[in-house]
């Protein structure tokens, strides 16, 4: 990389992500005006867009060549009080906690106190929807049976097609009209609900080309007061990209990126969206621009590479907005989750690799970042040597790309409804989320903690932590005289919460819908503006609402082994087992030794326990899918647990595989920690047992030494691995090429890494299995390799 | 059962009898998995290990059948537990549970788990490795299990050192796609001293499967100062190239392998002081067979 990506990216890694309440402060400003009391919620909402953007500082950091900031400086991460309106104590916590902090100034604290509490407190949407839940609900909250994603983030989670690169935000507007113009007030009774909608879309328009122009008069400014011609002419260049687009259609691949940022800036001001909003398709959708620029000799490679490092940085200094509570522990991430999607197919179905998937490769290989996230779709008809680069890439240990199977992914797609096309356009987003990229909103509404509902089902309704009732009443276990009478016990309390998690859910879209409208989110996605409907609101062609299921692996395990040793076995009655759990298997070292040694585990390509994985994911799939949602769609399931394995876990108690109390669940459809002996092809059996093609996506997690990795053969190998593992529809699996210091912490604590393999020269062990000596010895070699 | 009364470490533990019986068992000790299937018909052989995902036993993502029972006795070896025939019982150390290196099985259930994998060897181009251990002290046995993944289309390959009576090897040479035959020491006194046998019935062996047709994979174990001398490199090449056929070597660098499993079941065997051969040291070895025409691959 030359000298100005690397000086970007050093100001980028250095930055101290800090609370700037510019946002804040503006949007208040706005709202005191009295302005939205004579308008409606939609326009109001645009129009507090068009305040901020009209009066945001802009920042231009030198040498960049893509500009625009959310904040008034890197990483100066903004609040949205209208949504969560943070106390004092919450900028304290946010500001002196270990991880994902941000500092919060004195004068930020002041105008949060003076300003923004006094008008936002109890008006905020996350006021109003702890007090619209039942008591149900809150119950099963503090219990920890699921969380809510929209009680601080406003519903997002999309991606964007190809249509900013065809039109500009004019041209969008222009559409807007024509809609307007048709509405049929003598027919439609909801015309001018949609007319308000529409004019708010055209507002939100104005308001991001505003932000371009004042870019635009602000580089212009640079330009004369620069003493570098060099400089001073890229400046007035910036300028006239940034007259041009987003109002109009990019024409170069420089403008092409320009046009996107200002886009996603736009989508992350005007609400917080979950996930952030992401650009998708990158190498399809920049691929036009790309060869026509070189074509005519305007781009070489070099240049295209150093503006896509550019805008690589730009993502980096947006750090996600700030969480806290409950959605701080489910989420504790500086990442906002922009996975850039490369490879897959065409439309047409062919494999859409080319050209700028290997560039983007490169640029994801050199700079490094934390953001944007990066993956690989790989359908059959994608090249071996793609998956090799994107191979290349994760064993130096970065985690990145992960890898997606497109074929799953498109099958998964049709099955819920969407044409073929829409469906090969389509990919994933956040962590592994299946959608129809511009055309759908896919919400996810919060995780749901499986093993929790075991233990409420093995304490008749009861939560053992609190000693509250908060299930329903499912039947003395103790009594059960069949393994089928406690999973029938186990999907009583299933339904019950699923019940209140999905009552929930439709009174907090509807909260949504009607107090916090996106209308410039409507105008990138189809059909909202043809539909005149709000994107919270259903106005997209697909609207589908996600509950993540998480911690399958543990409660597989866990129903496993009440199977065998209760059930099949008699070697322990109920009462006896559940002592043993209420005693956290403290005096039975032996007992849960057994557990884990002499008991059927997930992961081992062992139908005892694989069918039970699939008992569950049946019993998860017929509680939620295809349920109504309130947008016109339904609800699915999906099954990844970003960091929220680890806070579900600390409101379990011991479980019966094994695992003590308060530690983390298995994450996503990986097995529990150490609970796979027979190496990664038993893994990815196991994991193919459940039904992916159901879901809208599933999250695999396989670790791997680098010497595993460091020769011809062992890379062919992995791609073969994959390969297989997509051919049985697996949707996803990413590889962490593990460090010398997780080795260290495998010596330490065994139990936890029992499916840890390595390769000791030319032959392959499990390391826990290895003498001090030899582990040693792989220690000092992965060491090298970093 | 119910809970024993009072304190101290939970007395509810399985006794391990119990559990052998289970033919889905997926937990250590991974033969007595095997083990299970017992009661069907047909040849039965004792095995140490099964290894799935074993990608340096030959072409492409295999699952690898180590069966227990060796002629002959390495000083280098890397399997040490395989050295005897027959389930032998390991002295447990402190806090360790009784268990036993080996088990017991039929074909039908080596078998099934084989198949297991199937999908993995369709995509990558691999198979099933027999290793050892040596698979032709078992050849009935083999034989049986190599005739039943020919009729699976499974590609097969047997890791021997070639000690074996041709008698038993001959029925073997038609059921088998891949050999993978193991070149110790050249020089007779040398192979005596570290293996125990002589290597003349080991040459003899190669050259007949050399007039067989079949395909041979040479593998070299390099020991350091033993079989990785300039000395013995040499000889290998003059040996190999009178039977011109045989043009792949795989370089089995030497590892440590053997000392930490023979701490770890405690089989009392000598330590020897050797190490494993740097990176220049393999390119050194490769170069030179290389200069004589054979193709060389580091890894099995």
């Amino acid at each position: 990389m030359n000298t100005r990506v690397c000086t970007l990216r050093q100001q980028s890694l250095e930055a101290t992500p800090r609370i700037s309440l510019e946002r804040a402060r503006l949007l208040t400003e706005f709202y005191r005006t009295g302005q939205a009391d004579r308008v409606s919620i939609p326009e109001a909402r645009a129009m507090a867009l068009h305040h901020i953007m009209a009066r945001k500082a802009i920042c231009i950091n030198p040498g960049e060549l893509i500009v625009g900031e959310r904040g008034p400086a890197p990483k100066a991460t903004p609040t949205y009080p209208e949504i969560c309106t943070h106390t004092p104590a919450d900028f304290d916590v946010l500001d002196t906690r270990e991880k994902v902090w941000f500092r919060v100034g004195d004068e930020e604290r002041q105008i949060q106190r003076d300003t923004v509490i006094p008008f936002w407190s109890g008006r905020s949407l996350r006021d109003r929807l702890f007090a619209e839940m039942s008591s149900g609900w809150i119950d099963a909250y503090e219990a920890g049976v699921f969380t809510e994603f929209q009680e601080q983030r406003a519903p997002g989670h999309t991606v964007l097609d190809d249509k900013i690169y065809r039109k500009g935000l004019r041209d969008f507007q222009h559409d807007i009209a024509s809609a307007i113009a048709a509405l049929d007030f003598h027919r439609d009774p909801e015309a001018l609900h949609k007319r308000e909608e529409l004019r708010a879309m055209s507002i939100a328009c104005e308001a991001v080309i505003t932000l371009a122009q004042r870019h635009a008069a602000y580089l212009t400014e640079l330009a004369q007061s620069e003493s570098d011609p060099d400089r001073r002419a890229e400046l007035q260049r910036m300028a006239a990209i940034c007259t041009h687009v987003p109002a109009h259609a990019p024409r170069t691949f420089r403008e092409a990126l320009q046009c996107y940022w200002f886009v996603h800036l736009g989508v992350i001001t005007e609400l917080n969206t979950w996930d952030s909003f992401n650009p998708g398709r990158l190498d399809q959708h920049l691929l036009p621009f790309y060869r026509r620029d070189l074509a005519d000799g305007t781009l070489t490679e070099e240049e295209a590479r150093e503006l896509l490092q550019c805008f690589w940085v730009k993502f980096n200094n947006q750090p996600a907005p700030p969480k806290v509570g409950v959605t701080a522990q489910e989420s504790a991430t500086y990442t906002d989750f922009c996975l850039i999607n490369l490879g897959g197919v065409t439309p047409t179905g062919e494999d859409a690799s080319n050209e700028l998937t290997y560039l983007i490769l490169d640029v994801i290989e050199e700079m490094r970042l934390l953001q944007p996230s990066s993956m690989v779709q790989i359908s059959k008809k994608n090249p071996d040597r793609m998956i090799r680069r994107a191979l290349d890439i994760i064993k130096t240990g970065y985690g990145q790309p992960s890898l997606f199977n497109t074929d799953a992914i498109i099958q998964e797609l049709i099955r819920q409804g969407k044409s073929v096309v829409d469906a090969r356009c389509g990919g994933a987003s956040g962590c592994v989320e299946t959608g129809a990229f511009g055309k759908e909103a896919y919400i996810l509404t919060g995780y749901f903690n499986l093993p929790k509902v075991l233990e409420i089902t093995l304490h008749d309704g009861v939560d053992p932590r609190t000693g509250k009732r908060i299930g329903c009443a499912s039947g003395d276990t103790g009594s059960f005289a069949s393994f089928d009478e406690l999973f029938a016990a186990f999907e009583k309390q299933l339904h019950h919460f699923i019940d209140i998690k999905i009552e929930g859910n439709c009174i907090i879209e509807r909260l949504w819908a009607e107090h916090l409208p996106a209308p410039f989110l409507s105008v990138l996605v189809d059909d909202c503006i043809a539909n005149g409907r709000d994107y919270n609101d259903g106005g997209a062609r697909y609207n589908s609402s996600y509950i993540q299921g998480v911690g399958i692996g543990s409660l597989t395990d866990s129903f496993a082994a009440l199977k065998y040793h209760v059930f099949d076995k008699a070697h322990i009655s109920m009462p006896d087992f559940l002592a043993i759990l209420r005693d956290n298997f403290d005096r039975h070292d032996g007992f849960r030794a057994d557990l884990f040694d002499a008991t059927p585990k997930y992961g081992n390509d062992d139908d005892y326990a694989d069918d039970i994985a699939r008992r569950i994911f049946e019993a998860y799939f017929a509680a939620i899918d295809g349920r109504p949602n309130t947008r016109g769609g339904h609800f699915r399931i999906n099954l990844l647990p970003t960091t929220c394995h680890v806070y579900f876990g600390s409101v379990i108690g011991a479980l019966p595989d094994g695992r003590r109390a308060s530690k983390p669940l298995s994450e996503g459809i990986s097995p529990v920690q150490g609970a796979d002996r027979l190496g990664p092809t038993a893994v990815l059996k196991s994991a193919a047992k459940l039904d992916h093609i159901r879901t809208g996506g599933t999250l695999l997690n396989q670790k791997f030494t680098p010497q595993l990795l460091s020769d011809q053969a062992g890379i062919d190998n992995l791609i073969h691995l994959i390969r297989a593992y997509f051919r049985m529809d697996g949707h996803h699996i990413q590889f962490n090429v593990v460090s010398a210091d997780t080795l260290r912490e495998a010596q330490a604590h065994p139990e936890e890494y029992r499916s840890l393999i390595v390769r000791v020269a030319g032959y392959s062990d499990y390391f826990v299995d290895l003498g001090t000596e030899l582990q040693d010895e792989i220690i000092a070699r992965t060491e090298q390799h970093f | 059962m119910s809970l024993p009364p009072g304190g101290g470490t939970s007395a509810l533990q399985f006794p391990l009898e119990n559990t052998l019986e289970l033919s889905y068992f997926a937990f250590m000790p991974l033969p007595s998995r095997l083990a299970a299937a017992t009661k069907s018909a047909g040849p039965v052989g004792t095995i140490f290990d099964l290894k799935q995902y074993a990608i340096h036993d030959g072409p492409g993502i295999r699952t690898t059948v180590f069966f227990k029972g060796c002629p002959l006795d390495c000083a280098w070896c890397h399997n040490p537990e395989s050295r005897l025939g027959g389930p032998e019982p390991v002295h447990p150390g402190r806090d360790e549970r009784p268990r036993t290196l080996g088990c017991t099985v039929t074909v039908d259930s080596i078998i099934e788990q084989i198949r297991r994998d199937e999908i993995f060897y369709d995509q990558s181009g691999g198979g099933v490795t027999f290793s050892g251990g040596e698979p032709l002290l078992q050849p009935a046995f083999l034989a049986a299990l190599l005739r039943h993944c020919r009729l699976l289309g499974i590609h097969t390959a047997v890791d021997t050192c070639g000690y074996a009576p041709w008698e038993s090897v001959e029925p073997i040479v038609a059921l088998t796609d891949l050999w993978l035959y193991d070149l110790k020491p050249i020089d007779d006194a040398a192979h005596r001293r570290y293996t125990g046998v002589s290597n003349e019935l080991v040459h003899a062996n190669l050259r007949r499967l050399h007039e067989s047709g079949a395909e041979v994979m040479i593998r070299l174990p390099l020991i350091p100062g033993i079989t990785d001398t300039d000395d013995n490199l040499e000889a290998v090449a003059a040996l190999l190239q009178t039977m011109p056929r045989f043009k792949l070597i795989a370089l089995l660098p030497y590892n440590k392998l053997g000392v930490d499993k023979a701490r770890r079941y405690h089989l009392n065997r000598p330590e020897h002081d050797w190490s494993p051969q740097s990176d220049r040291a393999l390119a050194a070895v490769s170069l030179r067979l290389t200069s004589h025409g054979f193709s060389v691959r580091i890894g099995g």
